[in-house]
């Protein structure tokens, strides 16, 4: 396999607790990654690793071959949707998309024609002047998928975005889920505890069977 | 599930980036050049004052002196016991509208929790002043006189924090009492008294600590026959130029202070005793419940409307035994009733001073707020430092910048500027505390979630915390102002003839006890809560503003 991104042994230790230990992972560009694996077993972590948001003991993170440990999570250009959306509460919906976008200073005009398109793709269309406060439970989530992908990332990773919802609209969200992620071509990593939630959506499923060990 | 085990390793972990969302992404030299605000301004305004202060008071005779003296050590007794009756007596009478505010829904509940918090944000000589005109000419001057006007300024702090309390309690937790056999009596005792006991203590040692450093009740109401340790450090440096006394007093005063406040943080910061949280607590009162919370209401509502009442109707009491306009002919067309001259003066001096030290405090609080939000250990430090003003009580604040700033490089004797300094001194503590909570509110996530979607360390702070410090800055503001303009601690000290600020004016009204004086610091005192009110009011609408974010 060609990885894009390589997780080469990898360990993270709090205090004298390890959570990581020599943990590897290899993802293919354009592929959908699953990530499964009881609680405290370190999915999380793994994935705020992989963001740079998570300082590591030892090993490297790779993209296309080179290391980005020099590089802070906010140059990293990889998306990250949040379990609790973490939607900022002071801008509506269509600020909060287009926030990606104004960081990375696309023009106004082409930044509005980008949120109108990604609300669009997760079915909000329509949505964008409302406030964050009047979400229900499925909208917030769409938002903050929509959100992590307007910058286009090159690299999605999503921390059990999913979690939280009732059956039937977890049913529903995990074929759209798939469907964006599909449509958007992004190289994705999808972390949950879920195991159905898992297959359905990844084209590749990997488990944590243990918290120290990554068996590809 | 997963998230809640991460944090708790996380939180276990200590490090940085088990900090994680705790602290603001602001550059080390930004947060540096924020945290050098507070520490050049507080160190010269106020560390060195009290830098002054122990020089000159430390030295073992001179303590075995004052404290050998029986008329201080009566003073420090005196000081203490009120503060502790008037603490007890506040628990007492808060407990009752704390439940019934906290625990029933009827009309002109919310209305009726702001009016508790009026007496607490109104300027202590509007207070002493109301007291002066609600009790009858016997009792002035008297201790009773002193405790219910601490007790009737302090009831806010036991309804809000007790109630808060009170409200969160799951009344199904007392049903399971209940339901094990406990009577409610009994229900009480093991279930709710244990649940509010940190809410309790807090709010004890907070009033304990505003009776202990009480100045303007005293000085207005308790006259020169019953001094506090803040009256005495007044009355040695104004009256009897005794300042070695004056210095050793305000030392006591800091260190029991000091004692109190470390307390006090050991209290707050001590885990609520876990769970509650619900929306349940509050429900509209059947039965017996009616006519109890009724009587508990009116009465709540009579004792808080009582003095101002009375304070606006002695206005117009001009003689003994008549009515009349002639003390708002005074105040408001400027007549002289001795010993003042200048009545309208001094209401456009407080508000001129207002301005100035809100402007200050303000500049100076967000600084602080802002670099202890984002420092990590130093920032613990750099909380506690900004907090000591608080602490230390406006008298000392004002003594120190007194007997300090008289000699070069910074001869200000005289100078318009030390009031609002001193004013803004005082305010930045609560400046602080007031941008603190909304900082720290910002959930972790949300600047994880701006640097994800590619916003450097600075542009995160600007995009997430900056929007939360402005309007909570705005909230600050209005509790500057509030605080200027009643300011009387440390205004006694630093002011100067011809240039007195409205509370400085009302004391010299009172300090010749006729009814015209009575009358005429009456409508000098309505003019000042009005204003007061209203730089509180506009805070209100802020704040209900602001809590889009929470």
């Amino acid at each position: 396999m060609n990885a894009v991104l390589a997780v080469d042994r990898v360990t993270v230790r709090f205090g004298d607790r390890t959570i990581l230990d020599r943990v590897s992972l290899a993802v293919a560009a354009g592929e959908i990654v699953a990530l499964t694996g009881a609680s405290g077993s370190g999915k999380s972590t793994l994935l705020r690793v992989i963001a740079g948001l998570q300082p590591i003991e030892s090993g490297t993170v790779r993209w296309a071959g080179a290391d980005l440990a020099g590089t802070p999570p906010h140059r990293r250009n990889f998306g990250f949707v949040f379990q609790d959306e973490q939607l900022f509460p002071h801008l509506t919906v269509a600020d909060n998309v287009a926030f990606g976008l104004r960081m990375a200073r696309v023009p106004a005009v082409e930044r509005a024609e980008r949120v109108g398109a990604l609300l669009d793709l997760v079915g909000l269309s329509g949505f964008g002047s409302r406030r964050i406060d009047g979400l229900s439970g499925g909208e917030a989530k769409r938002v903050g998928l929509a959100r992590a992908l307007a910058p286009r990332p090159r690299l999605l990773l999503l921390d059990e975005p999913l979690t939280g919802l009732d059956s039937d609209l977890h049913e529903r969200l995990i074929g759209d889920v798939r469907q964006i992620l599909s449509d958007a071509g992004t190289t994705a990593i999808h972390v949950t505890h879920d195991r159905a939630e898992a297959e359905a959506i990844a084209d590749r499923v990997v488990a944590l069977r243990d918290m120290f060990d990554i068996t590809q | 599930m997963d998230r809640a085990v991460d944090r708790r390793l996380h939180r276990l972990s200590g490090s940085s980036a088990g900090a994680r969302g705790a602290a603001t992404s602001l550059p080390r030299p930004a947060v540096a050049a924020l945290a050098a605000v507070p520490i050049v301004t507080l160190g010269l305004g106020f560390g060195w004052p009290v830098a002054t202060i122990i020089a000159r008071g430390v030295s073992w005779s001179a303590i075995g002196d004052v404290l050998g003296d029986r008329h201080i050590l009566g003073v420090i007794w005196f000081t203490t016991w009120q503060a502790a009756l008037s603490t007890l007596l506040t628990l007492a009478a808060g407990l009752a509208p704390a439940w019934v505010l906290a625990r029933y829904r009827f009309p002109g509940r919310v209305l009726l929790r702001s009016l508790v918090t009026v007496p607490f944000v109104l300027p202590t000589v509007v207070v002493g002043t109301a007291f002066l005109a609600v009790l009858p000419d016997r009792w002035h001057r008297t201790i009773p006189a002193i405790i219910l006007a601490h007790v009737w300024m302090n009831l806010a702090v036991v309804v809000r924090t007790v109630g808060s309390r009170l409200g969160q309690i799951d009344p199904q937790l007392i049903d399971a009492a209940t339901m094990l056999g406990a009577s409610r009596w009994r229900a009480w005792w093991s279930v709710t008294v244990p649940l509010i006991r940190g809410a309790l203590l807090a709010a004890a040692s907070i009033v304990f600590l505003f009776c202990f450093t009480s100045f303007g009740i005293i000085r207005l109401i308790g006259g020169p026959a019953h001094p506090t340790l803040e009256v005495e450090i007044w009355r040695r440096t104004t009256q009897l130029l005794d300042l070695r006394t004056a210095s050793i007093l305000s030392l006591a005063q800091l260190v029991i202070v000091g004692i109190l406040i470390v307390a006090v943080g050991r209290w707050q910061r001590r885990p609520g005793s876990g769970i509650l949280r619900s929306s349940l607590a509050d429900r509209r009162p059947i039965g017996g419940e009616r006519w109890m919370g009724g009587t508990v209401a009116g009465a709540l509502c009579l004792t808080l409307a009582l003095p101002i009442g009375a304070l606006v109707v002695r206005t117009f009491r001009v003689t003994a035994t008549s009515w009349g306009m002639g003390a708002w002919r005074a105040v408001l067309g400027n007549e002289t009733i001795a010993p003042v001259a200048d009545p309208r003066g001094s209401l456009i001096v407080s508000v001129r001073t207002a301005v100035v030290a809100t402007v200050v405090a303000v500049v100076i609080g967000a600084a602080a707020a802002a670099a202890i939000t984002s420092a990590r250990r130093f920032g613990a430090l750099l909380d506690t430092g900004v907090m000591l003003p608080l602490g230390t009580s406006a008298v000392t604040v004002g003594f120190g910048m007194l007997i300090t700033f008289d000699s070069p490089p910074f001869d200000l004797r005289g100078s318009w500027v030390m009031i609002p300094i001193g004013h803004a001194l005082v305010a930045v503590p609560i400046v602080a505390r007031v941008i603190l909570p909304a900082l720290r509110s910002i959930p972790g996530g949300l600047r994880e979630a701006a640097t994800m979607l590619g916003a450097s360390p600075l542009r995160t702070w600007w995009e997430v915390d900056r929007p939360v410090l402005a309007k909570a800055a705005t909230v600050g503001a209005g509790f500057a102002a509030a605080v200027s303009l009643g300011e009387f601690g440390a205004t006694s000290f630093l002011t100067r003839t011809g240039s007195e600020t409205a509370p400085v004016t009302i004391s010299r009204y009172l300090s010749r006890p006729t009814p015209l004086n009575l009358a005429a610091a009456s409508a000098l005192a309505s003019l000042l809560m009005v204003l007061t009110l209203v730089a509180i009011v506009l805070v209100d609408r802020r704040r209900a503003a602001a809590d889009g974010w929470l």
